[in-house]
């Protein structure tokens, strides 16, 4: 709690700040970031966060004050926004919409990207983020990268790694080809690692994992004014364990394909009209095979399949800047698992836990933002999806009736979202207080699962396809600060949500699972209250030295009074960087308060307090136009033995980890 | 003589025409009634050959639906009989009956009469079922004797048990014939056995059904319904949903019209199962 009243009283100062600034900083020079933005994959720069250049984007995420990552080994996190698991956020790939195939979270939409295809992620707080889909959180968009026209005519990179926790070895090239007329990337990763060790030494087992990720872009321009697009994703995971659950995946398979046209005009209220279409397609085999010990062996494939596209213009109309936009999409998901009886000869144990849902969605969306002063704008968005569910399996839909015999095969939702902000930019300061309301549909599992086994509180979930939209009232306040020395970003975000989805017992039913202690059935809270704050600082020494922190907290209430399950305690990042010339030196602590305020109710436990020590040296060359750059350091360098309020069933974490990252730019 | 053999051909070839049409007929017909039906056995006397079909060409021991067709010599399904059955089977030191319904005309059909019989038990080498079909035609009475293979069912769906009142009952499962991962309807007939040849509908129970997996920890379904009739002398029916595919058992308990428990136990933790039960796989 008085880490609470520390950073309310930290954004109360800025707020005073904003009292009392004076209109004399005239000048709008887009010194911030309006978007909250995580750098990822510089591979020949220094711009990104995390010390391990060659991390996995589930690193880089893990470092934004607004991101939570769940864990449930070293592969594929779940990020978590303001709080709030992936059913309550709205995560695209360049404004694409893929659907993770996996029943029991093992797939978010991250995992199938790695740092070679992606620039930056942005981060947009509830309402938003709306644009993307309907939200609550917010909303993640990865930026592809990709060189663009009239670029270096040749570059590229080739870059290898090896941490020494997990004896992964990363390996991996990308070459960048621009002209006047055409660009085309393409790049390749390689990650193998085996399990790794918790802080003390002991291997945590089923923890490797290996992936290949390979992507392409391409761009032609038609004339001065328009230019078309390609790009194609294929990620490939195999032989990758999950630690916190009972079962490992043979196969985690993705293909993301895309096509944009791009008109931006010279002289025109309009600046650019971006029009995309998109298909992706995700495969996800869960697998048991290499576990010694199990009550059952079973299998538990998963398909999505995902086409969709958007439409997009903004422009400026004297003191508007506006953007509208309509996108759709339809999605199928679809999951099976089969059970194999220790009784020779009796018959498979077959069913459906995505009864090949067909989600088809459609979605207007329009911004403005106005200026009114030289410092004062207000921004308005708003927002109207449509989302029809239909049950395409007669199986399933005949299984999800046991529960609901009067259940209809489809349903319609409307999902109204608007927000407005009102903001005030200065020279130094960035103001922004914001409202929104928002609605979103439950997910597939909400709605739709089949006896889906959460292996952290033991239940076995069973969807409710009558559940009502959950609807979210926010209000959001940010303050950033940016000097010659010093930048500081603090915000807050409150989210009052209305008939809040959550798993609840239903002592009725029997559990399917061996081991399960129970049914948990999606209902609807009356209302749940969830506050995300953050607080990111920088302070320049002089020429060479640098200090950053981060502290954030989450906080998260039912109505009744109950805790929320996976609320961030106090955590925070100190850090020193020193740089000279092509050295730079760089230490930082990593830490978090108890996890006290756990939630029983939903079968938490507690963690305990942590920090862990991480320190990193690169240094760089440069010869005739090509650059090599080194990196090694040690992460958890005491090798404690820790584990998170985010970690799926307390498994600890990695323990010392030595990494090296070499990385040849041309 | 010319006109003549003109009219005899013509009358030759109406007739044949006419027969062979009829002949046609009486085939189609024939076909289509046994369609979807496998022979079990041919009963045979002097006058007929009456041919015994059911949907798989195998008589289990349980619940059986039989169907019936008499041929008599010159090939000719008859379309007017009236039927009545007796099975018996004889055991090395005695002989009985079992229960068994009316066989009547299958409605929308001409030559198929079906009924069921609820075989108690299977047959062996030594001890076996004899079917006795008294049947009329056109108020002449006839009667054919065979033995009949009865077969022990792979799954149970058969329970022979005396009940707390001292009276001894078979109940026999019908319905799901074909399961699947749903809400099921599932129909039974209960009788009680008055003696060894008399066997009557015992009406006005309740049975409980608790379906389990004995491979899944005896993982159980919701929205099950407890067998009742709807109408006296009737079938008994209830609702089963199986959750997945695979082997279950179906525990029972046997209520009487007052609730008192006559046979069967609550399946809790400590009680793996009833000591009635019936099986699915599939």
């Amino acid at each position: 709690m008085k880490y609470l009243l520390l950073v309310l009283t930290s954004l109360l100062t800025g707020m005073t700040e904003l009292m009392g600034q004076h209109a004399e900083h005239k000048d709008s020079i887009a010194n911030q970031q309006l978007k909250e933005v995580v750098v990822i994959g510089q591979l020949s720069t220094n711009k990104a966060k995390t010390m391990r250049v060659l991390s996995s984007l589930d690193n880089y995420l893990d470092e934004s004050v607004s991101i939570d990552m769940v864990k449930r080994g070293a592969y594929a996190w779940e990020p978590m926004l303001n709080g709030m698991t992936t059913e309550r956020s709205v995560i695209t790939i360049d404004g694409m919409r893929i659907y993770g195939a996996c029943t029991d979270k093992m797939d978010p939409v991250t995992s199938y990207v790695d740092i070679t295809n992606l620039s930056q992620a942005k981060i947009s707080h509830g309402q938003a983020g709306a644009a993307s889909g309907a939200t609550i959180a917010g909303s993640i968009d990865f930026m592809r990268k990709k060189s663009g026209f009239d670029k270096e005519p040749l570059a590229g990179n080739i870059f290898t790694g090896l941490e020494s926790s997990n004896m992964q070895k990363i390996t991996g090239a990308s070459i960048h080809h621009s002209a006047n007329r055409f660009f085309s990337d393409l790049d390749f990763i390689y990650r193998d690692a085996g399990n790794y060790k918790t802080g003390g030494g002991e291997e945590v087992p089923w923890s490797q994992f290996t992936k290949y990720n390979l992507s392409a872009t391409t761009g032609y321009k038609l004339d001065s004014s328009r230019h078309i697009e390609t790009s194609l994703i294929f990620d490939k995971a195999t032989n990758v364990g999950y630690p916190a659950l009972p079962m490992d995946v043979s196969l985690a398979q993705a293909l993301i394909a895309s096509l944009s046209y791009y008109y931006h005009p010279v002289k025109s209220i309009i600046s650019e009209w971006e029009t995309k279409i998109y298909y992706n397609t995700v495969k996800h085999i869960m697998d048991d095979s290499k576990r010694p010990d199990v009550p059952i062996r079973m299998d538990m494939p998963g398909w999505t399949k995902t086409t969709g596209f958007y439409s997009k213009i903004n422009g400026r109309f004297g003191r508007h800047s506006w953007n509208t936009g309509v996108s759709a999409h339809i999605n199928s998901s679809l999951a099976e698992m089969t059970m194999f009886s220790d009784t020779p000869g009796e018959k498979d144990m077959f069913m459906l836990t995505w009864p090949d849902v067909n989600t088809v969605y459609g979605n207007l969306f329009v911004e403005d933002r106005l200026q009114w002063s030289a410092a004062w704008y207000s921004e308005f968005s708003g927002g109207l999806g449509f989302q029809r569910n239909t049950v395409r399996s007669e199986f399933g839909l005949s299984s999800l009736r046991i529960f609901y015999p009067a259940m209809d095969k489809g349903k319609n939702r409307f999902l109204p979202a608007w927000s407005f902000s009102i903001n005030r930019k200065t020279i130094s300061w960035l103001h922004t207080l914001r409202i929104g309301y928002g609605e979103r549909a439950p997910s597939v599992s909400e709605g739709y699962g089949f006896y889906l086994f959460n292996s952290a509180n033991r239940f076995d979930y069973i969807g409710n396809p009558f559940l009502e939209n959950e609807r979210s009232l926010e209000a959001g306040l940010s303050s950033n600060y940016r000097s010659s020395r010093l930048t500081v970003k603090m915000q807050a975000n409150y989210f009052h949500i209305l008939d809040y989805i959550i798993g609840r017992v239903d002592a009725e039913f029997a559990p399917m699972t061996i081991g399960a202690q129970g049914v948990k059935v999606y209902e609807q809270l009356s209302a749940a209250d969830i506050l995300s704050l953050g607080l990111e600082a920088n302070y320049r020494l002089g020429e060479m030295f640098e200090a950053n922190t981060g502290f954030s907290y989450k906080f998260g209430r039912s109505k009744q009074g109950d805790k929320l399950p996976m609320m961030q305690p106090f955590s925070y990042l100190l850090g020193v960087i020193f740089r000279k010339q092509t050295f730079t030196a760089e230490a930082n602590v990593q830490g978090s308060a108890a996890y006290a305020d756990y939630s029983p109710a939903f079968g938490e436990t507690p963690a305990a307090a942590y920090y862990t020590v991480n320190a990193s040296l690169g240094k760089s060359f440069s010869f005739s136009g090509q650059r090599l750059r080194l990196k090694t350091g040690v992460e958890n360098l005491l090798d404690r033995n820790y584990t998170t309020f985010a970690d799926w069933n307390r498994i600890p974490r990695m323990g010392r980890n030595i990494f090296v990252n070499v990385i040849y730019s041309f | 003589m010319k006109r003549n053999i003109l009219s005899l051909f013509i009358v030759f070839s109406i007739s044949l025409f006419t027969i062979s049409c009829s002949k046609d007929d009486t085939d189609k017909q024939n076909v289509n009634e046994t369609a979807n039906l496998e022979l079990v056995t041919i009963l045979i006397n002097n006058n007929h050959k009456v041919e015994i079909y059911n949907s798989n060409g195998q008589l289990n021991n349980g619940y059986n639906e039989i169907f019936v067709r008499i041929k008599d010599n010159a090939g000719t399904y008859i379309n007017n009989a009236s039927l009545e059955w007796n099975p018996v089977m004889h055991m090395m030191s005695m002989s009985h009956s079992c229960p068994y319904s009316a066989i009547t005309r299958v409605l929308g059909t001409q030559t198929l009469y079906s009924g069921y019989i609820i075989f108690q038990m299977a047959g062996n080498e030594s001890e076996y079922w004899e079917l006795t079909i008294n049947y009329t035609i056109g108020g002449k009475n006839f009667s054919v004797q065979g033995r009949i293979n009865v077969s022990q069912s792979e799954k149970r769906t058969l329970n022979v048990f005396t009940g707390t009142d001292g009276v001894k009952y078979i109940l026999a499962m019908i319905e799901p014939a074909v399961p699947k991962v749903a809400v099921n309807t599932m129909t039974a007939v209960l009788y009680k056995m008055e003696s060894m040849s008399a066997f009557t509908v015992a009406d006005n129970f309740r049975i409980k059904i608790d379906p389990r997996m004995p491979g899944m920890n005896n993982h159980t379904s919701p929205n099950n319904k407890a067998l009742t009739q709807s109408n006296t002398g009737g079938v008994y029916k209830g609702a089963l949903s199986l959750t997945m595919t695979g082997y279950w058992k179906i525990n029972l308990q046997l209520e009487d019209a007052q609730g008192n428990l006559l046979k069967g136990e609550p399946v809790t933790e400590t009680n793996e199962s009833s000591s009635i039960w019936f099986e699915i796989e599939f």
